[in-house]
Formats: C-alpha cells, sequence, structure tokens
C-alpha cells in the first residue's frame, strides 16, 4: 500500500489504486475497510465512501465467485445482448443484480465494454469473453 | 497505404521493447532531446495538423502551446486512456499491441511542455491493457528512457499508471482530473482550462492514448508528411472501430478523409448478411446518427461538423434495415441515463425523463404527446450543464427522433389502436 501511495504527490491521489487492490484481496469493500482508508489517506470518511458508491466496479457489497458482466448497449444489443442476458438470467434463476443462493454467481448488467467488436461480450470477473452464445454460457456456468 | 498507429500490430511480441527498437523506437525521442527545443517540438506538431483523436478533435500542437511556460508550478501530462464512448474498442488495441509508441510521445510530449511528471489513467476494466502498459513502463525505466538523466541528458521524467474505476463520465478530462486526485468524476466549470489549472491545481495537458501513439512518427517522418496523409487541418491516419451490423468488426487505419461508405463496404465487409443498411452512428454513441443515404460524407472532423454529426471517437457503429430505431433510441438514452454523473439538475433528471419516455413508446405505452415533449426536454439538456454529457444527450436522441419520427409515429399510433381494441 505505501508503494502504491508513494507514487502521488497528494496523498489521496493513492485511493482509486488503493480501493481496487484492496478489492482483489478481499472482494468488496467493506465499511471497515473505508474506515481504514480514511485513516490511512487522512481524509474524511465520507469523502471515502462517496467514491465508492460513484465508482460501479467497486462493489458495496459481496459477489459471488463468478461475477458475470453482460453488455446491453448498442453494438452489442444489435447483436443479440437481451437474448443473452435473458438466457443467462433463466439458467441460473436469478435476477441482473443478483447473486446465486450458493454464492457462485452474481450477475450484472453492464454498459459498453470496450470491446464491441466481439459483441455481444461479457465479463466473467475481469476476463472478456467475446461473440458470446448460449454453448460458451453453459460452458462457463456448468463448469 | 501507409500504415502509422498500427504499423506493429502484426509483429510477433510487438508489446515488447526489443520490437520496438529494432523499427526505430525510441528515435524519435533521441532525436528532440539532443537537436530540438521545446518551441520547435511543439511547432513540428503544430504543423502537421494532428487532432485530438479523444473526440473533440482539438488541434494537439496548439494545446501543448497553452501551458504557460513563466509558471513557476510543475506541469504535468495526463493521458486519457479511459475509453468509455460506446462504438471505441481502439486505444486498447494500442495499449497491448504497441505501448512503447504511448510512452515515447509521452516523453516527447513532456518535454515540449516542460513536465516532469505524467500519468496514464486507463479504464477500470482494462486489466490486460494495465499490465502490459506496465510491463512495458518498467521495460522503459530499466533501459533509462524513464528516470532521472533520460538518454543522458539533463532531463527527467516519471511516469504513473492509473486505474479507473467504471464510471464514463471520467473520460471527459476534467472529470478524470478530480478521479486522478481521488474525488468522485465531477466535471469542473471551466475557465480556468486544464492548461492552466490542472491536476494538483497546476497547468496540464490531456491528451488520449492514439493521440500519444501518433507523435513519434511525426518527429521521424516531418509534419509535411503527416499532414499530407489526411485532408485539410485534419492530419494524418486515426483508427476505426467499427461494429454492429458489418461482416468484419474491427479496428481500421484509415485516413481522416476516407468516406464513411467506404469504410463499412470496402473494409469491414459490408452489411451483415447481405442486408440494406439503415443507419449508421459514425462517431460513438454521442454522434448524431446518419441515414443510408448520408454515408458518402468524409470523416474528418470538419466534414463531418458541417454534416451536422461529429467524428469524435471513431466509433462507427452500423445498424442494417431491421433495425427498430425506436429501440436504438432507447437504449441510448438508457446509456446516457446510466452514466449521468448527477452534478446537474438537466442532465440528471432530463437524461431519466428521456430514457422512461422512449422505454415507454418502445414498449406500446406510448402517448401523441410524448412526440411533443421529447424535443422540449432533450433541447433544454445541452448548453445547459457544466460538461459536453449534456449536449451529446441533446444531439444524440435528438437525432433518432428527427430522422426517423415516422418510426416512432407508428410505434404510438400502434399502441394507441391497440388501447382501443383492448377490453
Ligand atoms: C462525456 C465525455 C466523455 C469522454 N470520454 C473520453 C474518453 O473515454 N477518452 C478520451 O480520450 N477522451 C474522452 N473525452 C474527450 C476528453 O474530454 C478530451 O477532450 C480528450 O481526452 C483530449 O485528448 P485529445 O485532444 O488527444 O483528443 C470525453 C469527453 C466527454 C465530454
Ligand atoms: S456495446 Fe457492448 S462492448 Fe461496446
Amino acid at each position: 500500500m505505501d508503494k502504491i501511495a508513494g507514487q502521488y504527490e497528494v496523498k489521496r491521489a493513492a485511493l482509486l489504486p488503493l480501493l481496487r487492490f484492496v478489492q482483489q484481496k478481499h472482494g468488496w469493500i467493506t465499511p471497515e475497510i473505508e474506515q481504514n482508508m480514511a485513516e490511512y489517506l487522512e481524509m474524511p470518511l465520507v469523502q471515502v465512501h462517496e467514491v465508492v458508491c460513484f465508482y460501479h466496479l467497486l462493489n458495496q457489497h459481496k459477489k459471488g465467485h463468478c461475477h458475470l458482466s453482460v453488455c446491453q448497449t448498442t453494438a452489442c444489443s444489435l447483436r443479440g445482448a437481451d437474448e443473452m442476458i435473458q438466457y443467462i438470467s433463466d439458467k441460473l434463476k436469478i435476477r441482473p443484480g443478483e447473486t446465486t443462493a450458493d454464492g457462485r454467481f452474481s450477475l450484472s448488467v453492464v454498459e459498453c465494454l470496450g470491446a464491441c467488436d466481439q459483441a455481444p461480450v461479457m465479463q466473467c470477473n475481469e476476463e472478456y469473453v467475446g461473440l458470446l452464445d448460449k454453448k460458451k454460457i453453459d460452458k462457463i456456468v456448468d463448469r | 497505404m501507409e500504415k502509422i498507429i498500427t504499423r506493429h500490430f502484426d509483429l510477433p511480441q510487438s508489446h515488447r521493447l526489443e520490437t520496438y527498437l529494432k523499427d526505430g523506437g525510441y528515435e524519435a525521442l533521441r532525436r528532440v532531446l539532443t537537436g530540438m527545443t521545446q518551441a520547435q517540438v511543439i511547432e513540428e506538431i503544430k504543423k502537421s495538423n494532428l487532432r485530438g483523436l479523444g473526440g473533440a478533435g482539438f488541434p494537439t500542437g496548439m494545446k501543448w502551446s497553452f501551458i504557460p511556460a513563466q509558471n513557476p508550478k510543475p506541469k504535468y501530462l495526463v493521458v486519457n486512456g479511459d475509453e468509455g464512448e460506446p462504438g471505441t474498442f481502439k486505444d486498447k488495441q494500442i495499449l497491448e499491441k504497441d505501448p512503447h509508441a504511448v510512452l515515447e510521445g509521452m516523453i516527447i510530449t513532456c518535454y515540449a511542455i516542460g513536465a516532469h511528471k505524467a500519468y496514464v489513467y486507463i479504464r477500470g476494466e482494462y486489466t490486460k491493457s494495465l499490465e502490459i502498459l506496465q510491463g512495458a513502463l518498467k521495460e522503459a525505466y530499466q533501459a533509462k528512457y524513464l528516470g532521472q538523466g533520460i538518454m543522458g541528458t539533463g532531463f527527467s521524467l516519471d511516469m504513473v499508471i492509473h486505474p479507473g474505476a467504471g464510471a464514463y463520465i471520467c473520460g471527459e478530462e476534467t472529470a478524470l482530473l478530480e478521479s486522478l486526485e481521488g474525488k468522485k468524476g465531477f466535471p469542473r466549470l471551466k475557465p480556468p482550462f486544464p492548461a492552466v489549472v490542472g491536476l494538483f491545481g497546476c497547468p496540464t495537458v490531456i491528451n488520449n492514448i492514439e493521440t500519444m501513439a501518433c507523435v513519434a512518427p511525426i518527429i521521424s517522418k516531418g509534419a509535411e508528411w503527416y499532414a499530407k496523409l489526411g485532408s485539410e487541418k485534419n492530419g494524418g491516419n486515426r483508427l476505426y472501430s467499427v461494429s454492429g451490423h458489418v461482416e468484419k468488426p474491427g479496428v481500421y487505419e484509415l485516413p481522416l478523409g476516407i468516406s464513411l461508405r467506404e469504410i463499412i463496404y470496402n473494409h469491414a465487409g459490408g452489411i451483415l448478411n447481405g442486408r440494406g443498411l439503415k443507419a449508421v452512428i459514425p462517431g460513438g454513441i454521442s454522434a448524431p446518427i446518419l441515414k443510408a443515404q448520408e454515408i458518402d460524407v468524409k470523416m474528418d472532423f470538419d466534414s463531418l461538423k458541417s454534416a451536422g454529426t461529429m467524428a469524435g471517437s471513431g466509433g462507427i457503429m452500423v445498424m442494417d434495415e431491421t433495425t427498430d430505431m425506436v429501440r436504438a433510441a432507447m437504449i441510448a438514452a438508457r446509456f446516457f441515463a446510466h452514466e449521468s454523473c448527477g452534478q446537474c439538475s438537466p442532465c440528471r433528471e432530463g437524461s431519466g425523463w428521456v430514457y422512461r419516455i422512449l422505454k415507454r413508446i418502445y414498449e406500446g405505452q406510448g402517448q401523441p404527446r410524448d412526440l411533443k415533449n421529447l424535443p422540449g426536454i432533450v433541447n433544454n439538456i445541452g448548453g445547459n450543464t457544466i460538461c459536453a454529457f449534456g449536449d451529446a444527450v441533446t444531439m444524440c436522441v435528438g437525432s433518432y427522433v428527427a430522422k426517423f419520427r415516422e418510426e416512432f409515429e407508428a410505434k404510438i399510433r400502434n399502441s394507441i389502436r391497440d388501447d382501443a381494441i383492448r377490453p
């Protein structure tokens, strides 16, 4: 953490990289993490919390082991994203925003992932899965 | 056609320093550090007619010249790799396939503007790009292209790669600065412009990844060569990201003056399954939509502006004849409603209203008054907000309704008829 923070001339500028670093280890940003971060960066807790709320890659709740983020924007929607979202939703029996009871999968519907040439696209945690079809989904969900 | 930005893309291990050096890599930097003054570098970039490739198309050399040399504060270069504009996926390609081209461009830029610290802001989802860039950065430090006394000269520079965390608005340059400072991404009121009050209150230049990748080739081959490649006042090539209903979606490096028709039919393989074309978004989702008969337009910043749309980020999204334009408009509106940062009321509230009205029309609940109300709401967002996001909502959504009005009217007529039949 000191190494990341040391790169910046103003301490709080390290907030986003640090939150991402901690989330990679812990999975989500707990209230305690926010508190510790505020103390570490010597900034008000409310400003840490505000940042955690603002950025959608920062999780305020525990997510499933495999977090599926499916793109719903123009290029993906032209190439059948809605059908894919419906298929995943039916298969996992959860709606977007929810996590399966066994904690294995979370489903999110997101805006353009910057991989429109691979439409329809989703991310499985950080990994991109492009040219999505039912077979690819089955392979991920049934593994 | 001569490739500039993608010239290394097909080489094996194209992201490695070794590969980059084999093709004359970092020679432009050597030339700059050992034989050019800061003013000469800026002049060369001005003459090349390089325009910012992040979206706004601002002349790059001119932007650099706004940095006040006599200001005693430190100066910064911030490079925008947030790439959030839907339909755009070119910066990722550059970062993953030729990261040293970005780094060399950045070092030259820092020398020109007198900066000794630079930041690269990378979109949060692009973890692979970030890792590759991190690897390149390490190589560059080891080879002394970064750090103290670069290439044995007196010039020193440090560079930090900063990850974003998922917020489209952080691609807007002042929101990006806020985000870099550890805050939520609320755009700043301009003036003061970042060239005077930017990162940590200091003079700052913000440039896109692709813009940076063009700098070293301009220094190597000369401004005249570069300027000749494009059309008038629009130098060089750029990367077009083509997606949607085309046979071969992908990134294509082509000159700025090429026509949209050529890109779609000669490069991207034409419309998927041989169907007819209905509409094209020429420069990322924010760019007003074009009808099929408008695609002979040239793709440079000025020509597209005259055609009532914009070159933006070069993200081309193609829609075939089967596309439901009401749905397409709703999807665009949903994007804006989702990504509005919430700072300005007209945008925060307006984008939500627009989305809900379009959704209602799409779902068959539309009323004739909806089409009457839409322009009023849409037109009251643009021009009334701190940043250009609001203008994008106005121009983009407005263009669907204006150009495909009959589809909206038909949907509403049908919903009313359904209502009448329903018991
Ligand atoms: C809402 C909004 C989003 C933007 N997103 C991006 C982006 O993702 N990447 C980018 O380079 N520029 C983006 N821009 C443009 C930047 O504000 C800025 O003009 C650009 O990064 C400057 O670099 P350039 O002159 O090299 O193009 C965006 C602008 C707006 C208004
Ligand atoms: S629209 Fe889905 S990745 Fe761009």
